[in-house]
């Protein structure tokens, strides 16, 4: 165990080359004219690492790295949003005179750090993890230097991830303290042995507190709206849906494995954050009338949902809760790309007036983000429809019917803001200029492939299904 | 066999293709995605038919959609004979109504959209037929019917063609409430979704009875029933008729191809389909073949004196649905679905010779200002003479072979049957005059519209005109294939009632033992009754133009009776749509929505917005706040980890 081969590194093989690659990627802005360049590299290099990742299971390190379906799944999913968002990011990056090529990079780096985070069976590796991903996108965040909301949002970001970093850094070494290890399984053991204490149930509030903050669950979902209001249209776009999903992962497989013999103590407290995230998250939601907020605040409810999956617990809780992440990050960064779309020189193209009409100036946008609207409210046959149909379902199983309830109503008072946005595009009048779209072939291609996906998946749900089934074990 | 996915799939992709790149890219070129996609679907269907007479049929499961408990819902196929048929008839008739939309929209500025609403239509007529479950059928049920709406009201800057589209829409909507409840009935019962299944549980539950306000009723009954109103509203049946008529707003292919030669016979199909279900309850049984026999004669009275010349061939589509009722109702599914599928080719054809004529005439309707047509226009005379006579039943045309194999199973049929068979036959001397009564007002006499509309009467042009005569070869032969034996017999074949055999693995055959000399007394009154109903239409509308006036001034009532369609949409406004009207404005909108949902939909925002205001202060943008929250979250958890545990 303690001497280290390269053979130990065969795990970690996509993590080699995405770090690599994001090297590769700095480098290469350097040379390359068009920064595009680096953005298309970066693709490349995930669909190499993504080739990988099958071929890559089993332990290493002792166990500190661990390449299961699980972690196979998420990876998929910070994939997806990888090459989403550069798809968003090439001429949006230009309208924000923002154009330089370490975006590209960052965005590697930060997705590096979510699959490690996915891959932890160390608290250690974990936190390694976590930090990659947050530094990478507290610059992310601020990317737009000459725009002084942007820079707030990096410095609230970052002030804030430090807090919760503390939060977490408190919770290990508490669990240390305790059971004598960061190992996430032999935690598992330790606790077990050990049964309940005041001190391991702190600690699981810690830890609880700090990932928290990483899915945006209330009361820790402060920094979330100015953030994402704030930073650069693509970044939030990013951040909505990657880092969320890491945070889920690490969630997942730290309260399960680790805490999972005391998880009829703290399911009662998930319990209460997650109607209090989706009660913050749609009743504030229905205030907005800048998109990105109104989005923003719909992602905090959406964590509100997901989080049901980790409630629900085993096989079952952990696919519902996989299946809707995948699902949601489609859609929301098909959402955002709309958004993207409306920003042109000059025009911002955020505020809910924007959108009056749309369908009359133009109509296929309205369509699209039509259909955005109805997979996040969950409206069949959209894959948002599934998400939440299988998410009930578990819920359901698990013994919570009551909780299904309000998670529903909650979901019936989110049609009103989903579907203003709908209400606004088709049965409202163009008032003043229309606005013009920015729209680009990588932004085009990015719009057609979430739409189609989320369609797909709502008619033909069961690959993805046994997918998700198979990778929760 | 899993080609057979195409046939739906390829109008689903001309869809898309029409109405994503329609208005920009695609434009006047429209017509070929559609077309093709409907012509690929033909050859598909064509193959699978060959497939399905060597014996191959099929019944599979893709994939399980969505799956809690013991609720499943598959997206699933079921192709055999009666799918075979219906595919047949849906392909055919609508490539054929696509071709001569080419020529007859040809100026329309909506082009790529009429033909993205053909191409959607055809996707959900097709999933419709081949469904193998009910919630498949419910699907296809309610798309076709959206696209009716959509293709009624295509003109939608028309005051009536949208309102004639919401009305086609309401008037399903009672129909298919008990539809749906039907579905949801048969879920209950039998705990599957799956035809088979249900199929082979119907016998298990044919004596169950279930309580509904103290009276016992039968439930397969009472589920029969239940689904039979869609069929009511689909099919246009007494009373849910009103909307068909009005429908004729649309353009004409479109009442050519939807309302009359496929989606209105969608309630045929589902009770034909589902017949293992129908069979088990007699009162079900009695109630279709009545409820039929009322629509084809009360719609053929009324098609008697009607002037506007697709409103006439609207009602005797009316009609001639009443007739397929009656073979349903009377057991023989398989003449059923025979007539259905030779009038999907005579009435498509009286359809399209409409459109033609009032292509000529400037979109004229008005029969009375028609006349003497034949010398302008012969290829479309002769087809829609020969479509008459084939609506009519005259030998050896189609509609004479589907029309007496009804008439005949009704006379046998026994119960019901003696009086049904009255009441049909009287619909066919009606049908006979009417029709000839068309034909004499529109083309022959002197022409009696306007000098400026005698100045462009013309000929259609041959993309209109082929599939005319395409669609003549169907009304003229389409019915061979089901010839009695009683006249096969007469050239040497004992037994060339091959479509009867061929839907009998499906639907059964009913077996009549009755002698010949009675089967050909009642073939040949039926045929007489026929030639007497347009010997009196030549006397009436050729020999002695005087009489239609002096009968309607004699008969004033009647006349006037029949004229305004016995007043059924006047009644249903006194007694149905007024008082939803008055409720709708002084209960709905003035009470409740002026104060319990104004109430709750303004209260409960106003309400949350109040408290999210307040929750809204705290998201102040200042970062201390923020860390504040986050700690006092952070300790009120901890606050109650420690008393919990304490």
């Amino acid at each position: 165990m303690n001497e280290i081969n390269v053979s130990m590194l065969a795990p970690l093989l996509p993590e080699v080359i995405m770090a690599s690659a994001g090297i590769l990627v700095l480098l290469v802005e350097l040379v390359a004219r068009r920064k595009e360049t680096a953005g298309l590299l970066s693709i490349a290099a995930v669909a190499v690492a993504a080739y990988y990742v099958p071929h890559s299971f089993g332990k290493s390190f002792g166990g500190m790295f661990v390449s299961d379906g699980y972690s196979a799944f998420f990876k998929f999913i910070f994939f997806i949003n990888l090459i989403l968002t550069v798809l968003l990011s090439m001429r949006y990056l230009v309208i924000e005179k923002s154009n330089h090529g370490e975006y590209y990079s960052l965005v590697v780096f930060s997705t590096l750090g979510m699959m490690l985070m996915a891959s932890a069976g160390d608290l250690i590796v974990l936190y390694l993890g976590l930090e990659l991903m947050a530094l990478s996108s507290y610059v992310l965040a601020g990317f737009i230097r000459h725009d002084a909301r942007s820079s707030e949002a990096a410095v609230k970001y970052f002030l804030l991830g430090a807090f919760s970093s503390a939060l977490l850094l408190y919770g290990i070494t508490l669990v240390y303290g305790l059971t004598g290890t960061t190992d996430v399984s032999l935690i598992g053991a330790a606790v077990v042995e050990k049964g309940l204490s005041t001190p391991l149930f702190l600690s699981v509030v810690f830890l609880m507190a700090a990932f928290g903050f990483k899915t945006a669950l209330a009361p820790f979902h402060m920094w979330a709206p100015d953030v994402y209001e704030g930073a650069p249209t693509s970044v939030t776009a990013f951040m909505s849906v990657g880092p969320k999903a890491a945070a889920f992962a690490a969630f997942g497989r730290v309260f399960l494995t680790g805490f999972g013999s005391l998880s009829t103590d703290w399911t009662g407290i998930l319990v209460v954050l997650s109607i209090l995230t989706m009660a913050v998250g749609n009743i504030l939601a229905i205030q907005q009338d800048n998109i990105k907020r109104m989005l923003a605040y719909s992602s905090v409810a959406h964590a509100g949902y997901a989080v049901l999956g980790i409630i629900v617990g085993g096989a079952e809780g952990l696919a519902a809760m996989m299946n809707y992440l995948f699902i949601y990050g489609f859609m929301n960064l098909g959402a955002f790309a709309v958004v993207i779309m409306l920003r042109s020189e000059g025009v911002r193209g955020e505020a809910l007036e924007d959108y009056k009409g749309l369908a009359k100036t133009h109509p296929f946008a309205a369509a699209v983000m039509l259909v955005f609207m109805f997979s996040l409210t969950g409206i069949p046959p959209t894959a948002g429809f599934i998400g939440k149909f299988y998410l009930f379902k578990a819920v359901v199983g698990a013994g919570y019917a009551w909780l299904a309830v309000v998670t529903v109503i909650f979901s019936a008072i989110s049609a009103y803001f989903y579907l203003r946005v709908v209400m606004y595009m088709y049965m409202l009048e163009p008032e003043g200029e229309a606005v013009t779209l920015s729209l680009s072939p990588s932004l085009g291609l990015a719009l057609l492939i979430t739409t189609l996906v989320v369609i797909l998946i709502g008619v033909y749900p069961s690959p993805l299904l046994s997918f998700a089934r198979l990778a929760a074990g | 066999m899993q080609y057979y996915l195409l046939i739906p799939l390829l109008p689903l992709g001309a869809f898309l293709l029409n109405i994503m790149l329609g208005r920009r890219v695609i434009r006047r070129q429209a017509h070929w995605p559609s077309t093709l996609a409907v012509a690929g679907s033909l050859v598909v269907t064509v193959m699978v038919l060959l497939d399905v007479m060597s014996g191959r049929t099929l019944n599979e499961d893709l994939y399980v959609w969505i799956v809690s408990g013991n609720f499943k819902v598959s997206v699933g196929f079921m192709i055999d004979q009666l799918t075979a048929v219906m595919l047949v008839v849906v392909t055919s008739v609508s490539f054929l109504v696509h071709v001569y939309s080419i020529g007859y929209m040809q100026d329309d500025p909506g082009y790529y959209r009429f033909y993205a609403y053909l191409s959607l239509f055809t996707f959900s007529m097709l999933m419709l037929v081949t469904a193998n479950n009910f919630l498949q059928l419910y699907f296809g049920w309610e798309a076709v019917g959206l696209c009716s709406y959509l293709l009624i009201g295509f003109w939608y800057e028309k005051r009536s063609a949208s309102d004639a589209g919401k009305k086609a829409f309401i008037v399903n909507r009672f129909g298919d409430f008990g539809f749906g409840l039907g579905v949801i009935m048969v879920f209950l019962t039998f705990g599957t979704l799956d035809y088979v299944s249900v199929f082979d549980g119907a016998g298990g539950v044919a004596a169950q009875t279930i309580n509904i306000l103290g009276a016992d009723v039968n439930l397969i009954t009472l589920i029969a029933l239940l689904l039979f109103c869609g069929a009511v509203g689909k099919s246009a049946q007494v009373p849910l008729h009103v909307w068909l008529p009005d429908a004729m707003e649309g353009p004409t292919p479109v009442s050519a191809l939807i309302h009359a030669a496929t989606m209105v016979t969608a309630g045929v199909f589902m009770v034909a389909r589902l017949n293992p279900i129908f069979s088990l309850s007699p009162v079900a049984m009695d109630v279709v073949a009545v409820v039929g026999a009322v629509t084809a004669l009360f719609a053929a009275t009324i098609a008697l004196v009607q002037n506007d010349i697709k409103r006439v061939i609207a009602y005797s589509t009316i009609s001639q649905l009443g007739y397929m009722f009656i073979a349903c109702g009377v057991g023989a599914f398989g003449a059923g679905i025979f007539h259905l599928y030779t009038h999907a080719f005579f009435k498509a054809l009286l359809f399209l010779c409409a459109g033609s004529v009032m292509h000529a005439m400037g979109g004229e309707v008005d029969m009375q200002k028609m006349g003497g047509l034949k010398r302008y226009m012969p290829l479309t005379y002769w087809t829609m003479l020969i479509a008459s006579l084939s609506i009519s039943g005259i030998p050896p045309l189609a509609g004479f072979f589907s029309k007496d194999e009804i008439l005949w199973v009704a006379f046998n049929g026994g119960g019901v049957g003696r009086a049904v068979w009255a009441l049909g036959t009287l619909a066919a001397v009606l049908t006979a005059f009417y029709s000839f009564r068309l034909i004499y007002l529109t083309f022959h006499g002197e022409f009696r519209g306007t000098e400026e509309q005698r100045h462009h009467l013309h000929e259609s042009p041959a993309v209109m005109t082929v599939p005319l005569a395409v669609l003549c070869v169907g009304a003229v032969a389409a019915g061979w294939i089901g010839i009695p034996p009683i006249i096969s017999s007469v050239f040497g074949v004992e037994d060339a009632n091959w479509f009867a055999e061929f839907l009998k693995p499906v639907v059964g055959h009913p077996e009549i033992e009755a002698p010949h000399s009675t089967e050909a007394l009642v073939m040949g009154f039926s045929v007489a009754v026929a030639a007497v109903g347009i010997a009196v239409a030549w006397v009436f509308y050729i020999r002695n133009r005087e009489i239609p006036a002096v009968l309607a001034r004699r008969c004033g009532i009647l006349y006037r009776l029949l004229f305004n369609k016995y007043y059924v949409d006047e009644i249903y406004n006194a007694t149905v749509v007024r008082p939803a009207m008055l409720i709708a404005r002084y209960v709905l909108v003035g009470l409740s929505d002026g104060v319990i949902i104004e109430g709750v939909v303004n209260g409960v925002p106003a309400l949350i917005n109040r408290f999210g205001a307040r929750l809204r202060r705290l998201q102040s943008g200042l970062l201390q706040s923020y860390a504040a929250v986050m700690a006092l979250g952070l300790f009120l958890l901890m606050a109650v980890v420690v008393m919990v545990l304490k």
